[in-house]
Parts: structure tokens; C-alpha cells; sequence
């Protein structure tokens, strides 16, 4: 496989892992990607498969923003989540 | 394409609560259990469940069950089958401390017994008041239950297969379930699971309309399996609506914003709801809310670029009491309606929430299908259980609290009946069917290699459109028609899709398109069921259907108080009769639901 192939696959699966047991982070998720989907860079996709690591109400809490979340790379990414 | 074949003694598909619970049972007997699921079990649409499980422990005033199965029978329209629900209200108690034992971390009271709240429709001495019957773990219950039940299950090693996606159901010429075809995501594999006995726990298919409170994994993987399969869907006329979803994204508006004072504005920016209730106005029951909304839609006056929603204003109430009172209410306005909703109105629309028909199953989880006069003949080997079942407990309408009991007693109901046909039964697997594997292979080939495809997400928005403009909350006997029809034309569409990656490893575009052709086999039974049920019953509810004497609020026992089922084959219907008899007691005597 190509790097290009590569990055493919592991977008596809980072993609696929935020299908989520709730809808409001599917929709969040889904408008995430067609805005970041073709620019985002490797450190990106490791902060959100850290994030996406969340129990699907706490990873709500933070996105909706009931909640704060102490690490700055995640509370970075969740505030481009909240913004797009 | 090629495939390979693994052996287990049984195989659940779907690892929400239903899945999850019945592998415990075939665990703990000892079999050999794989369990398949497209996400990680506790990210399964079960996580979404908060109000609680009902049972009538009488932990904080007296209850019983012959009063949550009153409350049932009620809410069902008398639609469901009353020795399934004695069945499942029986069991509520001991499904409850089960899970308890397994781990689960209830809310109590000071005495330490489990706390239990009111919930709609749950009331005592046969509908005289709200009853506490509802067993919660804070407003997390449904996640509480899916660790609880995945620990158990990998203490007695159930084996987990997570982002596999199931194709088909795989039958014998005798009609025998031998297991089902499903495809690695991560490889893009496909594999025979030749089971002994086959059990689906795959959920609704809540993401067949336009609106809906479901997550986008409710694709209605199994019903699909099992249309394409040969068998019926029964009563798939019925869902649940929720009347103010935000339009366009579908998450829930609570009802809680219309009793602080919330007003419902059609384009014109009148207050509609004075002219349909004027006394309860926008305070209205669900129905109530939801028919006048409707109404106000299909009449022309819906707001938006296709006037297919109304508003929801707040814009007259204190900005602190929104903020202090209704925090969720702004931060959902801003993130799926882009509005602030201290400033300009909220849209709309009525949104799917739960469906009531399914598989048809009895009461042991078994799925059942008509041979001749017996309508309810088990197919062997083949189990089912949770939203993808029609027991049928919900009948015309479900009450809330009830969906998850319905899948841990009705889950433990089919791990059992699976474990007692493996163990007395089946003494080895019977050959496969390699001609049903091979309709898998056909299918994937089709898709792999179809010419000037049809777009899947614009296909997928066609008939979710064609769904809540047709046979969405309130329907009216025109659109039905012409819905029948279209939604025909849109299944001519969805067997012609075609996608651009063709690529293995985790193909997401793939997923999509396999989702889209078990949606479509949910969106033809509903469509087709509604149009031909001419009464109006539970959620079911028709324009043309009148409130007479004896069709009281439409509904007409004479006529219509039976099962649907909905063939595949030729779009055919039948229909079978309602359980009336319970199991030990009276049958609980129809009349005229009122609250």
C-alpha cells in the first residue's frame, strides 16, 4: 500500500469509530469531518482517537460543553468540534 | 470473491442489551457463542435509553404486575399480545435483580432497595394514578446496563467480533437458520458464521425517516436479513413519533420547553395550536401536538424552503429563566439548528423514535412465521429479541420504561430456548446451504461492479424524505397511496446503487450501501402496512379513520384488530390474530384508551 493508501485506511477507520450510540455526536462528528475529513494531519488523528476513547455521555458532556476537559490537545480538538 | 467458514455453536447478531443478554445464557451453558456487532458493544444505541427498566418491585408504594400489565395492554391499544405481556411483566422483577447481580449500579433508596421513579403511562389499581415502577441509574441507565451485561459476558467468554458488519441470514431448503454471512470491516473479508442456532438482536430502524432520535447505526440491519430472507415483518405500520425534534438533525426538544411557556408558530407566525386545542394550546398531548403540526405542513403553511417544519419560539421568555432552566435546549438550538433560540425560533418537526413491529417472535424469543392456519409456526434455529422483534409487547404503542425490559426479558428468552434446541435438538451443524451463501456473494458482486450506480446518500435521502412526507406521524390516506407507490420506485433506485471505492479495508462507502439496502426493506413494510391498515390504533393514526360509537377515536376492533405481516415477496400482506388470552389470569377487555 502507498502512504496515500495508508492514510486512507486509517482515516476510514477513525471515521467509522465515531459512529456513536447517541445521535447528537453522529451529527457533530459527521459536519467534523466534511470540514476536516482531506486536511486532517497525523497529530489530529491521534488527539481524536484519544478523544474518542470517551464514554459516549462524558465525550457529550464535553462537546456540549456541560463539561471541561483538563487535557489542552483534547479541549483544542473539542473546541473545533463545537465550532465547525 | 471468496469467503470463509467458521463454526459456533450459536451466533448473536447486535451487541446492545438484547444481544449482550442472551449470549450470557448461551455463555453460561457452555457454547461456543460469537457475537457480532458493527460497533463496540457499549456504544450500541441501548447507551441512548436514560428513563430506566419498569417493574413493579413496590420498592416505594404498592404495585403489582397485573397493573404494569394493564398498563401495557392500555398503552398497546390492545394490540399487544396478552400472554407475552403477562409474560414479560411476570419476569420484569427478576430480569431487574439479574442485572443487579451482574453488577448493575441502580439508584437507592436509604433502606438500600432500588429507587424507582413515575413514568407515562405506569400507573397503579388499574389506571386510578401515576405509579413508581421504574428502575434507574441516574440518566444513564441504558449504558449502566451494556457494561454491566458486556463484563458478565466476557466472564463466561463470549466471544466478541466488533465492526463486522452481517449480510444475510443463511437458510437450508427446509427453511432451517444455519447462521449468517457477515464481512470483516477491517479486511473486508466475508465469512460464513454456520451456527446452530441464530439469534438477532439488531436494534430499530429509526434511520429509515428523515427525522429521527436515532443514532445512524439503526439501519435495520436484521429485519433486512430477515425480509430478504423470506420472512415476514409484523405490525411495521407502528412507530413512535416524538413531536418536536429539531428539524433536519432530529435530536429531541424536550417537552419540558413547551411547559416553560414554549409557543409553536407555523410560517406565518401564528400560534396554530389555539386553533386546534384551545385550551391546552401548545400544552396539548403528544398526539395532539403532533397532528395539529402536521396538519400545518401539509396545508402549505410549514416554514422553510421545502415548508416541511413549523417553529418553536422562545423568544418571549426571560433569557435567564432559558439559560437556568433549559441549558440543553440553547446549546442544541446553536449546534444543530445554527439558532439562537434566546433570539430567533427553533424549527420543528415530528420525529421518529421507536419502532413497535419487527420480526415476529412468541414469548420464548422464538421467530415465528404462517404455514397455512398456523400463523405462528417457529422457524428452527432462528431467535430474536429487543427492537428488532415484535414479541409483540408494544403493540400499537410503547411505554416508555418498557423497551428495556422488553430486551433483557425477552433476550434471556431466547439464549434459553436457544440453549434447550441446541442441547436436545441439534446433535451437530447441518450442512450449509451453499446456494444462500451464494445470494451474499451475488449481492456484493452487484454493488463491486454496478454501472452508472445510483448515488447511496442521495438514494438514502429520497426515501427518507418520501417516509416522513408519506407515512410519518399523522397520516392521511392520499399521501399513503401515493407513498406506496414511490417508495417502489425508490427500492428500483436502491437495488442499482453504486459506489466509487472499491476498496477493502475498511470501505465505509461499502457499509453504507449494505445499510441502505436493509433500510429499504423496513421503508416498503412500513409503507405498505400503513397504507393498507384503514383505522386508526396507538401511533397509527389516519385522517380518514373517524370517531364514531363504534370506531371510537378511529379505531376499529371489528375490523382491524390483528397483526400485520408483510412479505417481501410481491409486497404481499397478511394478517394474523392478536394473543387476547393471557396466561393465568382474564383477558383484559378492550375499550377506549383514555387517560
Amino acid at each position: 500500500m502507498t502512504t496515500e493508501d495508508d492514510r486512507r485506511v486509517r482515516i476510514d477507520r477513525l471515521k467509522w469509530h465515531c459512529r456513536r450510540s447517541l445521535l447528537e455526536l453522529d451529527l457533530v462528528f459527521q459536519r467534523f469531518w466534511a470540514r476536516y475529513g482531506e486536511v486532517l494531519g497525523t497529530d489530529d488523528e491521534t488527539v481524536l482517537t484519544r478523544l474518542l476513547e470517551l464514554e459516549d455521555h462524558d465525550l457529550w458532556a464535553v462537546v456540549s460543553g456541560k463539561q471541561a476537559i483538563a487535557d489542552p490537545d483534547l479541549m483544542r480538538l473539542v473546541e473545533r468540534l463545537r465550532a465547525t | 470473491m471468496s469467503y470463509t467458514v467458521r463454526k459456533f455453536d450459536a451466533v448473536v447478531v447486535g451487541a446492545g442489551g438484547a444481544g449482550l443478554r442472551a449470549a450470557i445464557q448461551l455463555s453460561e451453558a457452555g457454547l461456543k457463542t460469537a457475537v457480532l456487532t458493527k460497533v463496540f458493544p457499549t456504544r450500541s444505541h441501548t447507551v441512548a435509553a436514560q428513563g430506566g427498566v419498569a417493574a413493579s418491585l413496590g420498592n416505594s408504594e404498592e404495585d403489582n404486575w397485573h397493573w404494569h400489565m394493564y398498563d401495557t395492554v392500555k398503552g398497546s391499544d390492545w394490540l399487544g399480545d396478552q400472554d407475552a405481556i403477562e409474560f414479560m411483566c411476570r419476569k420484569a422483577g427478576e430480569a431487574v435483580v439479574e442485572l443487579e447481580h451482574y453488577g448493575m449500579p441502580f439508584d437507592r433508596v436509604d433502606n438500600g432497595k432500588i429507587y424507582q421513579r413515575p413514568f407515562g403511562g405506569h400507573m397503579s389499581n388499574f389506571g386510578e394514578k401515576p405509579v413508581r415502577r421504574s428502575c434507574a441509574a441516574a440518566d444513564r441507565t441504558g449504558h449502566a446496563m451494556l457494561h454491566a451485561l458486556y463484563q458478565r459476558n466476557v466472564k463466561v467468554n463470549t466471544e466478541f467480533f466488533v465492526e463486522w458488519q452481517a449480510l444475510d441470514l443463511v437458510r437450508d431448503a427446509e427453511g432451517d437458520v444455519l447462521g449468517v454471512t457477515a464481512m470483516d470491516m477491517e479486511t473486508g473479508e466475508v465469512v460464513v458464521f454456520h451456527a446452530k442456532a441464530t439469534i438477532f438482536a439488531t436494534g430499530g430502524a429509526g434511520r429509515v425517516y428523515y427525522s429521527s432520535t436515532n443514532a445512524f447505526i439503526n439501519t435495520g440491519d436484521g429485519l433486512g436479513m430477515a425480509a430478504r430472507a423470506g420472512i415476514p415483518l409484523e405490525d411495521m405500520e407502528f412507530w413512535q413519533f416524538h413531536p418536536t425534534g429539531v428539524a433536519g438533525a432530529g435530536v429531541l426538544i424536550t417537552e419540558g420547553v413547551r411547559g416553560e411557556g414554549g409557543i409553536l408558530r407555523n410560517a406565518d407566525g401564528e400560534r396554530f395550536m389555539e386553533r386546534y386545542a384551545p385550551n391546552a394550546k401548545d400544552l396539548a398531548s403528544r398526539d395532539v401536538v403532533s397532528r395539529s403540526m402536521l396538519t400545518e405542513i401539509n396545508e402549505g403553511r410549514g416554514a422553510g424552503p421545502y415548508k416541511d417544519y413549523v417553529y418553536l419560539d422562545l423568544t418571549h421568555l426571560d433569557p435567564q429563566v432559558i439559560l437556568k432552566r433549559l441549558p440543553s435546549i440553547h446549546e442544541i438550538g446553536i449546534q444543530f439548528a445554527g439558532v439562537d433560540c434566546l433570539k430567533e425560533y427553533l424549527p420543528v418537526v415530528p420525529t421518529c423514535h421507536y419502532q413497535m413491529g419487527g420480526i415476529p417472535t412468541n414469548r420464548f424469543g422464538q421467530v415465528v412465521v404462517p404455514q397455512g392456519e398456523d400463523k405462528a409456526v417457529p422457524v428452527p434455529g432462528f431467535y430474536a429479541a429487543g427492537e428488532c422483534a415484535c414479541a409483540s409487547v408494544h403493540g400499537a404503542n410503547r411505554l416508555g420504561t418498557n423497551s428495556l425490559l422488553d430486551l433483557l426479558v425477552f433476550g434471556k428468552s431466547a439464549g434459553e430456548m436457544a440453549v434447550d434446541y441446541i442441547k436436545t435438538n441439534v446433535k451437530a451443524h447441518k450442512p450449509l446451504n451453499l446456494e444462500s451463501v451464494e445470494k451474499t456473494m451475488a449481492r456484493l458482486h452487484r454493488l463491486d461492479n454496478q454501472k452508472d450506480g445510483s448515488n447511496v446518500h442521495e438514494t438514502r435521502m429520497l426515501m427518507q424524505r418520501t417516509m416522513q412526507k408519506h407515512a410519518g406521524v399523522f397520516r392521511f390516506s392520499y399521501l399513503l397511496k401515493e407513498g406506496a407507490a414511490k417508495i417502489l420506485e425508490v427500492a428500483d433506485a436502491v437495488a442499482q446503487t453504486g459506489i466509487q471505492d472499491k476498496s477493502k479495508v475498511f470501505n465505509t462507502a461499502r457499509i453504507e450501501a449494505l445499510e441502505l439496502d436493509n433500510l429499504i426493506e423496513v421503508a416498503k413494510a412500513t409503507m405498505i402496512s400503513a397504507e393498507a391498515r384503514k383505522e386508526s390504533r396507538g401511533a397509527h393514526v389516519r385522517d380518514d379513520a373517524h370517531d364514531t360509537p363504534e370506531t371510537p377515536d378511529g379505531r376499529d376492533d371489528a375490523n382491524w384488530l390483528k397483526h400485520t405481516l408483510w412479505h417481501r415477496d410481491g409486497n404481499r400482506l397478511e394478517y394474523k390474530p392478536v394473543q387476547m388470552k393471557p396466561l393465568s389470569v382474564d383477558t383484559i377487555a378492550l375499550k377506549k384508551r383514555t387517560y
